[in-house]
């Protein structure tokens, strides 16, 4: 009976053993971590702090006239490969026929514009949809990363890290919007950044300077007077997917219930 | 305590010391591979964030074009185009805003490029310039008539349709194909210089549509016609009939 006793405590040690060296899988992080403050930069520019900003968009789908100078200004701006396949931002063209039948084709993301198709069918309504990366405020792609490669930063804006992206696609999956793709040289996924380069520099994104017609408003999602916000006061918004409970930062005006 | 440390047996020691091994071995290797900024503000490398953010401009931004070429910034902000910034049609211009003497921006001159916006689409917003290229003064450039920084076209249209292209087509296959727009609209002489500051009117009343399509009315033959006083009096005509496409059976 003793015996036991003295066996059980033992037991209690080794366990006890046990738990503090698992415990010290967690060291590294505290030993490595280092004391900055919180509220630095990421950005080494010191006209831009990136704690000072929300980025978000707005689309103005009864602006927009379908001539695809955004899709073409992204690849041109972000070096995005020219095969119809690989898209940060692209037009949409939606035709809506009676009866729940929905065509949309975007013939090369809209780059090269869209040509009238001669079909003998007039759609019920039809107008076309800007799309890109939504950055979402709960972004299911960067959840998905297996190593911290696609995350949210500071100022809003999801971003990856090319450098740190193994290629594995999952976030490619994991979008519900179809922003994300694999890039064909470097392997790695790549996405709309709001152009951050620009942003940082204090331009507007690729895509809303060349819109001729202004359907794209861009700015801070909080402060109390931006483009955005006066936009958002003015106008009945919606965004994609709403049930999915991402919360996306690009907003749509005049969204029509067909949109997915 | 001695004591009690004797008291492990032998396998237990050995299996501690490989344990701390691994452990040692652990944190020495993730200290070596992970950067040192990883962690810093979330999951994710700080030193990325300042990548992305020194990537190389391609588009100089409309300020930027600004800056020098005020002679035509003068023409375009009174015209048209005052909302179309430089780089639409010039293409991407930052190295020519560093160079300007080495790089020089893209001027598109070809007849293509302008249909880009302004052919005929029915998926465009009404009310957007339109035209049918195939039709409207073929292989010339547009150019030849049109400033591309003032858009004004070389002479008043004379037709609605210039402008009024999605109505015009709906109309020309519909029931109301031979009527004239001014048969229903007003239209003022300045209508065509400033289309918004003189708006055209529209009928505002069941009677006015009652000319063509009121029972008694017997100048029309042939004309679908109803009792005004019975045929849904609670609405208007356009409220259920599309006038430029009448639906009706």
């Amino acid at each position: 009976m003793k015996k036991v006793i003295e066996n059980s405590i033992e037991r209690k040690a080794f366990f006890k053993l046990i738990f503090l060296s698992a415990f010290s899988i967690f060291l590294p992080k505290s030993l490595t971590a280092k004391n900055s403050s919180p509220e630095e930069s990421p950005v080494q520019d010191e006209n831009y702090n990136a704690y000072d900003h929300k980025w978000g968009m707005c689309i103005d789908i009864d602006k927009c006239i379908g001539c695809g100078r955004c899709a073409n200004a992204c690849k041109e701006e972000n070096d995005v490969p020219r095969e119809p396949f690989f898209f940060r931002t692209w037009v949409e063209r939606y035709k809506i026929f009676g009866k729940g039948e929905v065509v949309i084709d975007s013939p090369n993301g809209g780059v090269d514009g869209f040509h009238n198709e001669h079909s003998e069918r007039n759609p019920e309504r039809s107008f076309f949809v800007p799309k890109l990366c939504n950055h979402c405020e709960n972004p299911p792609c960067t959840q998905v990363c297996p190593v911290g490669a696609t995350f949210k930063s500071v100022d809003g804006v999801i971003l990856v890290d090319k450098d740190y992206c193994i290629g594995c696609s999952y976030c490619i999956q994991a979008c519900p919007y179809g922003a994300r793709y694999l890039h064909p040289v470097t392997k790695t996924a790549e996405k709309c950044t709001f152009c951050y380069h620009r942003l940082v520099n204090d331009k507007s994104p690729a895509c809303v300077e060349v819109c001729p017609t202004q359907a794209r408003i861009f700015g801070e999602m909080e402060k109390k007077s931006s483009p955005l916000v006066r936009f958002r006061r003015m106008e009945k918004i919606g965004v994609l997917k709403p049930a999915l409970n991402t919360e996306p930062k690009v907003l749509y005006a005049h969204l029509d219930m067909e949109v997915k | 305590m001695l004591k009690k440390l004797k008291s492990i047996p032998e396998q237990v020691i050995r299996l501690a010391v490989i344990l701390v091994i691994i452990v040692v071995v652990f944190v020495i290797v993730r200290a070596e591979l992970v950067p040192d900024d990883f962690g810093e503000l979330g999951h994710y490398r700080k030193g990325a964030v300042d990548e992305i953010a020194s990537l190389e401009l391609k588009y100089a931004g409309q300020e930027t074009c600004e800056m020098c070429h005020d002679d035509i910034l003068e023409t375009k902000s009174n015209g048209y185009h005052r909302s179309v910034n430089c780089e639409v049609c010039h293409g991407p211009s930052a190295k020519h805003s560093e160079a300007p003497d080495e790089f020089l921006p893209s001027a598109p001159r070809k007849r293509d490029f302008c249909p880009v916006c302004h052919e005929y689409l029915p998926s465009r917003p009404t009310g957007f310039p339109q035209i049918v290229s195939a039709s409207h003064n073929p292989v010339k450039p547009c150019i030849t008539c049109h400033e591309p920084h003032n858009p004004v076209p070389p002479e008043t249209p004379h037709e609605c349709s210039a402008c009024h292209a999605e109505i015009s087509r709906v109309k020309s296959i519909s029931h109301h194909a031979y009527l004239e727009c001014k048969t229903c609209h007003e239209v003022p002489e300045q209508h065509k210089l400033d289309p918004r500051g003189n708006a055209a009117s529209k009928p505002a009343t069941r009677e006015f549509c009652g000319k063509c399509h009121a029972e008694e009315n017997e100048d029309y033959p042939g004309v679908p016609q109803i009792d005004l006083a019975e045929h849904e009096p609670r609405y208007v005509c356009w409220q259920c009939h599309y006038p430029h496409m009448p639906e009706a059976k």
